[in-house]
């Protein structure tokens, strides 16, 4: 902004304050502020991701601080060494069908929840929790009840009795993914769901009175005014559902024993941790993980347009 | 993206400080151990008995600090230059990896450093060369595994508890039908069917060590297991998945200890472990009878690595050897039951050995055991070797042979890798 534009803008410079003012902004004391996740953001997330880039265009392997090591750059290599790998490629199809369940599913059931939990009078304050809880619990001690409910002789198989599949729901490469799916879907809703409550604290009451006059029954205010008002925390739950569903690992890793049946379950991430942590290619995980980024943002891109164009 | 960022988070730690060269330097040493209880008592002794004599070369000993698994402590912690001199855990698959790391130091180039590896181990000390024949670890202690077998519930089944039939694949196979049709057991073994790359250890390979003869799953770079003898052994756990004498999930807790199962292959360990079943222990099987002193295994070693983080080296390698004398060994044996990587063992041991006589026969096992191949690439080839056999014999999706064929080939890949 020039001394005139600032001046057309109503705003007085002080003489020599030009400069100040373009790199420090009006409130400079709000950079201050703001400088702590800056930092945290620019450490953790931005520096570590353009390494892992460059990781993955060159030759690298962890090596002991001060040992002489060559890391040429190998172009798109590790890609290739990636994208040709049978077991890579199915874990991106397996990572796909969680999104396919898991994402549209927790942006229901989140929403209908929510809902109902900001209508209900009784009980408010134990309800919230109770669907909280599972969030906020370790996922290792929550897996294991999982795998008591669902192992060939769990609960679920001995309530469905015949019609329990076969082999068991963990074990079976049809229902291993799908199975995974749920149990995210089940354990991260107490975060959606309070996401979608704060939302609807900020849908006007009057619009509801209004819809009620008009002869809306619930369902219809539902449709025609919970879910246009609460679409900001919808785009939200799309996205961090999605960034988190892409990220699995704990479930493959616990609930099916490290990705199987056969690899039926295994996820990019659990094939990053295999193949970057255990069998000394951080360049090949680092490759996979680049892809993976790639996808995760196109994903996101294609939601935004679709449910957040308004915004 | 925060995978991603773990990953990278680890490497951004490379590039820093700098590890001291040579096998010079004396002081104070921090050293590393395992975090079982009779582990820790071994250590603590050990390291009390050289600081009473070393007081100015003391040792600091702690348990490995906590994490996925020890190896991952130890690469991130060579990757960050904070390994410490000793780790008394250091598993065989994983040195190849460390020694490419840049993070050992070559035992070999001490002064009579491969000669004392060589006169305390003897003819196993050859397993845990590189591939140039130098010692980037210390062999320390072998765990072999043999078959575990519930007595009670063998006489459950009507069978004779005290010779039970399990030599042959074919009287394994018998008795495991009779136990899961009258033993009340849901399973006659059950070794854990997850994909995790070491599992291999515990089904495929000891049997695969016994038929071959002491073969390793890689030699001269080589994968050696698409033979008749791999795919003996392989036809073998496959009958045992598809006739449902070995289960194709994975269990929560200790099948053998809850009476889930009345096998299990586990190593000496197992004596303080099961104090409450009635066991037993024979051999792993064969296709055809073999004598039991002809009878090779896995031997679920773990070693000792001296890491170039350490300053004191000269120090470290004294300690080294101090802790594996062949007082210190057996220590080592009455603490903790495991065996010593050594040469005549049950000779050099003979009061312990008889007066616990179910040491007896991992004692004479010890001699004979099978380690995972060296090189930097040991755990990429035990993970092809895995998802093979999970395909193929725990999931029956492919034919066993077969896919021990593709699971070589791809082995024989991953070993030109450098």
């Amino acid at each position: 902004m020039s001394t005139a534009t600032a001046r057309r803008a109503g705003v007085t410079l002080p003489p020599g304050g030009g400069m100040r003012h373009r790199i420090f902004g009006r409130n400079p004391l709000g950079l201050l502020f703001s400088a702590p996740y800056l930092v945290f953001v620019i450490l953790i997330f931005a520096y570590p991701l353009g390494y892992a880039v460059w990781i993955a265009f060159h030759d690298f392997f962890f090596a002991a601080p001060g040992a002489q090591v060559d890391r040429p750059f190998v172009g798109l290599e590790n890609f290739v060494t990636a994208l040709t790998d049978p077991a890579v490629l199915r874990s991106f199809v397996n990572v796909g069908i969680f999104l396919v369940i898991n994402v549209p599913l927790t942006v229901v059931l989140s929403m209908l929840l929510a809902t109902a939990l900001n209508r209900v009078v009784h009980l408010r304050a134990f309800l919230r929790v109770a669907f909280y809880v599972p969030y906020v619990s370790a996922s290792v001690a929550v897996v294991a009840v999982w795998l008591f409910l669902f192992n060939g002789g769990g609960l679920v198989n001995s309530i469905l009795g015949p019609l329990a599949p076969d082999p068991s729901w963990l074990i079976n490469s049809a229902w291993a993914m799908p199975t995974i799916a749920i149990f995210v879907t089940w354990k991260q809703l107490g975060f959606y769901i309070l996401l979608y409550l704060s939302a609807l604290q900020n849908v006007p009451k009057e619009l509801y009175e209004s819809a009620s006059t008009d002869g809306a029954g619930a369902v219809r205010q539902f449709w025609s005014v919970t879910v246009p008002g609460v679409r900001p925390a919808t785009v939200l739950v799309l996205l961090v559902s999605t960034i988190t569903g892409a990220n699995l690992f704990t479930e493959p890793y616990l609930l099916t024993g490290g990705g199987g049946p056969d690899g039926a379950s295994a996820s990019p991430v659990l094939l990053m941790y295999q193949k970057g942590l255990q069998q000394g290619q951080p360049d090949v995980a680092s490759a996979i993980g680049v892809v993976l980024v790639i996808g995760v943002l196109i994903i996101a891109f294609i939601q935004n347009r679709l449910v957040g164009r308004e915004d | 993206m925060i995978a991603l960022g773990a990953l990278t988070l680890t490497a951004c730690s490379g590039g820093a400080g700098g590890g001291t060269t040579g096998t010079e330097g004396s002081g104070p040493i921090t050293i590393w151990y395992s975090n079982n209880e009779q582990e820790v008592a071994w250590g603590k002794q050990m390291v009390e008995a050289w600081n009473t004599a070393n007081p100015d070369q003391k040792i600091t000993g702690q348990e490995i600090p906590a994490g996925k698994s020890s190896e991952e402590v130890i690469g991130a912690a060579i990757t960050a230059g904070n390994a410490p001199c000793l780790i008394y855990n250091t598993a065989p698959s994983a040195v190849g990896q460390f020694e490419k790391q840049g993070g050992l130091v070559d035992l070999s180039s001490f002064d009579g450093g491969a000669k004392y590896i060589e006169d305390r181990s003897g003819d196993l000390a050859s397993q845990y060369t590189n591939t140039d024949g130098d010692y980037f670890q210390m062999p320390w202690k072998s765990n072999p595994v043999v078959v575990f077998y519930n007595k009670d519930v063998f006489e459950k089944a009507g069978l004779d508890p005290e010779n039970p039939k399990l030599s042959t694949y074919d009287d394994f196979l018998a008795t495991s039908k009779a136990l899961v049709e009258k033993g009340g057991v849901d399973y006659a073994i059950n070794p854990a069917p997850t994909s995790e790359f070491f599992q291999t250890q515990f089904d495929f390979y000891p049997l695969y060590a016994a038929e071959s003869g002491g073969k390793q799953i890689v030699e001269d770079g080589k994968a050696t297991f698409a033979d008749q003898a791999g795919y003996d052994v392989a036809d073998f756990w496959a009958t045992m998945y598809k006739d449902g004498y070995s289960g194709q999930e994975q269990y929560q807790g200790d099948a053998f200890a809850d009476g889930k199962a009345a096998m299990a292959i586990v190593g000496p360990w197992a004596v303080s472990v099961y104090k409450d079943v009635n066991w037993g222990a024979v051999p792993v099987p064969t296709k055809e009878a073999k004598d039991a002193s002809e009878i090779y295994t896995f031997s679920d070693a773990k070693n000792i690595g001296l890491y170039s983080a350490c300053e004191n080296r000269a120090t470290a390698w004294d300690v080294l050897k101090f802790s594996t004398s062949e007082e210190q060994d057996g220590k080592l044996l009455e603490l903790t039951g495991q065996m010593p990587l050594r040469a005549n063992l049950q000779e050099t041991y003979p009061d312990y050995f008889e007066a616990n006589p179910a040491y007896q026969q991992f004692g004479d096992q010890a001699s004979r055991t099978v380690e995972v191949p060296p090189g930097p690439n040991t755990v990429q080839e035990l993970q092809a070797l895995r998802d093979a056999y999970s395909s193929s014999v725990i999931f029956g999706k492919e034919d066993p042979k077969t896919a021990l064929d593709e699971a070589a080939a791809k082995i024989d890949e991953i070993a030109k890798q450098p």
